[in-house]
């Protein structure tokens, strides 16, 4: 070791950026919790609330089970025709915004920029624009996932477009082959399995939200539980929401089991 | 009779370094030549740029007598279509049967392109040919298998069989053994050649073997630091003029005599 090589300090002090960012968030944090009159005693009421709706809510009325099971059999309905929908725009939007794929700067900009809105507004808002512009009921809810999926799904496709190997599409050119071809010949190909996997994700997404698009009335299950919520019936409520529960794990395990063969 | 490649004065720059100074030379139709040249010397560049798949900052490349440099987006894939390239990476698409592998090779030939090469839609007639093609490669009974189930020299194999399908009238191949063992890329090596005699193509291919391309070649460019520094016809070569080649400033990107040794 020579003379002036120097064992690093232990501390050193944090930038003023820290600082400030530490303060401000604490003072923030501080605020909210100010804000929201945390008290002991609300929270204790809350549980005793809590527990006089576990008591209502025990044992699930399922007399509305052929009810619950048509708005449930909707829901998926929404989801899957939603995301379906969503998947095939999300791809042509995919490669409009994708570097290597994109006909020209312009075009990505505007493909990015469609990406971007569509996944910065949260799904309920759409539902709630939907609602508004096609009227009460499944389309509604159809349209709000169809967004939420592009939201989601184009991005990820964009990013794995990205991503290829640029020899087989470069082998592809140099072979005389339009750029439509080597999009569709490599590659898509390439980004296949990834493409998969992300559509099954926007699958479970999709079902996920496609539960709650019902509470402002796109439709599916949403409706029931919140028409039961607002009677206090709280045991109908807990059948919907055990039903929930139920669909939601055996579309994840259904889906996760897909995505393992693929990868 | 034109020349198959005619180059001249070719220069291509990436920012301010300089990768090919002033490249000129000429193969005439039905001649194999070996180019060589150590790493970094700008063949690589050189091998794309007669694609079209860099862009020239001056300089002049006739493929069979069509200038590159002002070909149309048309142009320029009729180019390509005539002229089949090798890659040292192979360049197949992973996710394909070697098969489909070949079938892509004639998108270029096709109005509608892909549609017209798919496994399924593909017409009996080219289907046959690119079993044909894999059959002269000896990989007919692994047409179904993908290329990570093949070996490197099964791979490149199945690569010279998509360029087969192209039906070119030049070859480029850009060191298209750098990643095989010595035995396969002598058996990749004497295939491609063979093929490019029996079809009378004209071929560029790039080597690092001094003695493969002694063997191969009729013809020998060496390139030093981004120019041709020998071009003899391979009775006129001698390993001292060779190994010369691989020795001082070789590199484009050397800046001066103590980076390039």
């Amino acid at each position: 070791m020579t003379e002036n090589t120097r064992i690093p300090p232990r501390f050193r002090a944090p930038s003023a950026l820290t600082w400030v960012l530490v303060v401000g968030f604490a003072a923030f944090f501080i605020q909210g919790v100010v804000a929201s009159e945390i008290s002991f005693d609300r929270l204790v009421r809350g549980a005793s609330n809590l527990v006089r709706f576990i008591g209502q809510a025990v044992p699930p009325d399922f007399a509305r089970a052929p009810n619950i099971a048509d708005a449930m059999w909707e829901t998926l309905n929404i989801a899957v025709v939603g995301v379906t929908f969503g998947c095939l725009f999300s791809i042509p939007l995919a490669l409009l915004a994708a570097r290597n794929t994109a006909p020209n700067a312009v075009v990505r900009t505007v493909a990015r920029f469609v990406i971007s809105v569509s996944r910065t507004i949260p799904d309920l808002i759409w539902a709630l624009i939907f609602v508004v512009t096609v009227g009460l009921g499944p389309l509604a809810g159809i349209l709000a996932i169809i967004m939420d999926t592009i939201g989601f799904a184009a991005r990820f496709y964009s990013e794995r477009f990205e991503e290829v190997q640029k020899g087989p599409s470069e082998a592809l050119t140099s072979t005389g082959a339009g750029r439509l071809s080597v999009i569709f010949g490599a590659i898509l190909p390439e980004s296949f399995a990834s493409m998969t996997a992300t559509s099954l994700f926007s699958v479970e997404k999709a079902i996920r939200s496609a539960v709650t698009l019902g509470l402002v009335g796109a439709g599916g299950i949403g409706v029931e539980l919140s028409t039961a919520m607002r009677l206090f019936r709280y045991d109908q409520a807990a059948a919907i929401i055990l039903v929930i529960l139920v669909v939601v794990v055996v579309f994840e395990q259904i889906s996760s089991s897909i995505r393992k063969r693929i990868i | 009779m034109t020349s198959a490649i005619c180059c001249t004065e070719l220069r291509v720059s990436y920012g301010q370094l300089e990768v090919l100074r002033g490249v000129t030379f000429d193969i005439p139709v039905g001649q194999g030549v070996v180019l060589l040249g150590a790493n970094g010397c700008g063949k690589s560049t050189l091998m794309r740029s007669l694609n079209g798949l860099e862009k020239l900052q001056s300089g002049r490349i006739l493929i069979h007598g069509d200038s590159l440099a002002d070909a149309s987006r048309g142009e320029l894939r009729r180019i390509r279509r005539g002229m089949g390239y090798v890659f040292q990476q192979f360049n197949l698409v992973p996710q394909l049967s070697a098969f489909q592998n070949v079938l892509l090779g004639a998108m270029g030939r096709h109005r509608f392109g892909l549609l017209s090469c798919l496994g399924m839609t593909a017409s009996a007639q080219e289907r046959a040919r690119a079993m044909a093609c894999l059959e002269r490669v000896g990989m007919a009974d692994r047409a179904q298998h993908r290329p990570s189930q093949l070996s490197g020299g099964q791979q490149q194999r199945v690569a010279i069989a998509r360029m087969l399908m192209q039906a070119p009238k030049v070859v480029i191949a850009d060191e298209p053994i750098a990643s095989l063992d010595p035995k396969a890329g002598r058996e990749v090596l004497d295939l491609l050649w063979q093929i490019v005699r029996e079809e009378g193509l004209s071929m560029l291919c790039t080597l690092h073997q001094l003695d493969l391309a002694r063997e191969y070649a009729d013809r020998i460019i060496g390139m030093k630091a981004g120019q041709v520094a020998i071009d003899a016809a391979i009775a006129d070569t001698d390993p001292v003029q060779l190994n010369a080649l691989y020795t001082g400033m070789t590199r484009v990107d050397a800046k001066g005599e103590e980076d390039a040794a």
